[in-house]
């Protein structure tokens, strides 16, 4: 098998100087695919994820996007070679517009950025609607829209989101799904950090489940969701 | 009962001098209040970045009226003026690149950045007064009036008169201008949105490619602009002189805080009520008085509340007002 566009190989790390949280982990994503990162609390899924954006520094293991070994560089250069994250919190601007965090988004970008925007507001209509609103006085859903449409402005090759749902209510995560889904049919590679396990695996085309920072179980989705082990252990049976 | 004369008092005595001395502090507490929003401290230097701002334009007035170059009815100053701010924004460079970069690199705490800019305080202190020393300064030339009072007395034959100094109409107008071009260029200008985006969200503004070496370069850039304009058109409109430079920092902070630190229109709005609540409080309310009351009901005393040497006590006391019941300030800043 080739290799993946983008690999966190091996990785083995922790915050500052602390103790490695991270354990010779391995998360992984290809074009139009959805790679989800579950597991108990503590487990260590944002971790993974931030190692995999360079927020943390690796003691051992690399990450490669499309070929290229990126491990040495900071957050700031991969969003430049293409990586488009959306942190947990404070993800959006509250005190711009709409509009305004789109275009901030953009930053980096010297070219015609209408466009881009133009795809945004098509994916998310409701932003269009609000665009001249503060991101601050949105709702929760509406909110997380704005963050996943602010880092589809940099065209990114990769998607990563760290618990898009978080706090939403399952309405609304529904929808947010669907939206995640249609982002990831263009062909982007979506890589996901979910607390709702069950959801999460039902639309990815690839799991990881970790425990204490190590890799406990890796298949698609429905492997996953059909393995009784993983059932048992975070399912709820 | 003389209404007319009344009003004509209180705007000659209140009003006018309120709107000149609230726009000063105004451009004051937007310098302040950008620098909180996007390097996230309070500047203890700015009352002494304005003095360097303006001392600079008296001494290249000097220059300019010794050769004989003036500016018609409005003060040689404001030719100078331009030469002030260039020279400003090279120390508020030279002092961040020397000084608060270091600071920036270690990550330092607020209160560590509040404690060196008092240091860069008293260094700015210290090089203004070497340069042109401790005394008062006037500087102001050209027509001294718009309207005259006794010229005022003869058009209208009210007993009261009402005169509008050159200065203030001056400090108005630039003030009007200056906010006008700051507001459009933070809420328009990519560069001005970045620093919005900055000062709202450093991470996701690092995250987003927005250089934060470059927002700071501009912010400063900004406030040395905005701090000389302040300091020369208070110099212009009362006097030069360091001391009384270094003092502007209680109503200017003040100011800022009122409004809400971190927000530019709070800024603006703290300017004005500050200065309102000056100049009304220590103005000596006989004469507007003996119009309103009934013949011979008229007060003895001046009806002044506070004597003007104690003028920075009411700013003290709205600072303390608002810190106790509204932290934020009126225009929702963040909290000190």
């Amino acid at each position: 098998m080739s290799e993946p566009f983008l690999i966190g190989d091996g990785m083995t790390g922790g915050y500052g100087k602390g103790p490695d949280i991270l354990h010779d982990c391995t998360i992984a994503v290809n074009p139009g695919e959805i790679a989800v990162i579950v597991g108990p609390n503590g487990a260590g899924k944002s971790t993974a994820m931030k190692a995999v954006f360079g927020m943390l520094s690796l003691n051992a293991g690399a990450v490669r996007l499309g070929g290229e070994d990126i491990t040495r560089l900071s957050p700031q250069d991969r969003v430049v070679k293409g990586m488009g994250f959306v942190p947990q919190t404070s993800n959006i601007f509250t005190s711009m517009t709409v509009e305004e965090n789109l275009e901030m988004g953009a930053f980096i970008r010297t070219d015609d950025i209408t466009e881009t925007m133009e795809q945004v507001y098509n994916l998310f209509p409701i932003l269009r609607d609000k665009r001249s609103q503060p991101a601050g006085e949105l709702s929760g859903g509406q909110r997380q829209q704005v963050a996943v449409g602010r880092a589809l402005m940099t065209k990114p090759k990769v998607l990563m989101l760290d618990e898009p749902t978080a706090g939403v209510s399952p309405i609304v995560m529904d929808e947010l799904f669907d939206r995640i889904i249609e982002v990831a049919r263009t062909g982007l590679p979506i890589l996901m950090v979910e607390q709702n396990a069950k959801q999460a695996l039902e639309i990815a085309d690839k799991g990881y489940v970790l425990v204490q920072g190590r890799n406990a179980f890796s298949g698609t989705g429905q492997e996953l969701l059909a393995d009784p082990e993983v059932r048992k252990s975070f399912l709820g049976g | 009962m003389d209404f007319l004369n009344a009003i004509v008092a209180l705007t000659n005595f209140v009003m006018i001098p309120a709107v000149a001395y609230g726009s000063q502090l105004a451009l004051g507490a937007l310098g302040v209040t950008l620098i909180y929003s996007i390097l996230r401290f309070s500047n203890f230097a700015h009352g002494d970045t304005m003095a360097f701002g303006t001392m600079i334009t008296i001494l290249v007035t000097w220059d300019f009226q010794s050769r004989g170059i003036g500016f018609g009815p409005l003060p040689t100053a404001l030719l100078a003026l331009p030469l002030g701010i260039v020279a400003t924004m090279a120390l508020m460079l030279i002092t961040d690149r020397t000084v608060y970069r270091f600071y920036r690199a270690q990550k330092a705490k607020p209160v560590v950045f509040v404690m060196v800019s008092l240091g860069v305080m008293f260094m700015m202190n210290g090089l203004v007064r070497l340069i042109i020393g401790t005394e008062d300064q006037r500087f102001t030339d050209g027509e001294r009036f718009i309207i005259k009072a006794r010229v005022f007395k003869e058009m209208t034959g009210l007993r009261e008169g009402l005169a509008i100094k050159t200065t203030q109409g001056i400090t108005v107008v630039t003030a009007i201008v200056v906010v006008a071009l700051l507001f459009w260029f933070l809420n328009k200008t990519r560069t001005g949105k970045s620093m919005r985006a900055y000062s709202d969200n450093e991470d996701l503004a690092l995250l987003s490619g927005i250089n934060p070496e470059r927002v700071v370069m501009y912010t400063w850039l900004i406030v040395a602009t905005l701090a000389t304009i302040a300091g020369v058109l208070y110099g212009l409109d009362k006097s030069f002189k360091p001391f009384t430079y270094f003092q502007l920092l209680l109503p200017i902070f003040a100011a800022a805080i009122v409004g809400g630190l971190g927000s530019p229109q709070g800024a603006i709005a703290g300017g004005f009520i500050i200065a309102f609540s000056e100049v009304t409080i220590t103005y000596a309310w006989k004469k507007v008085l003996g119009y309103l009351m009934p013949e011979n009901m008229g007060p003895d005393g001046l009806v002044q509340l506070l004597s003007t040497d104690y003028k920075f006590a009411v700013s003290f006391a709205i600072l303390i007002i608002v810190l106790l019941f509204k932290p934020t300030g009126l225009f929702k800043g963040k909290s000190v």
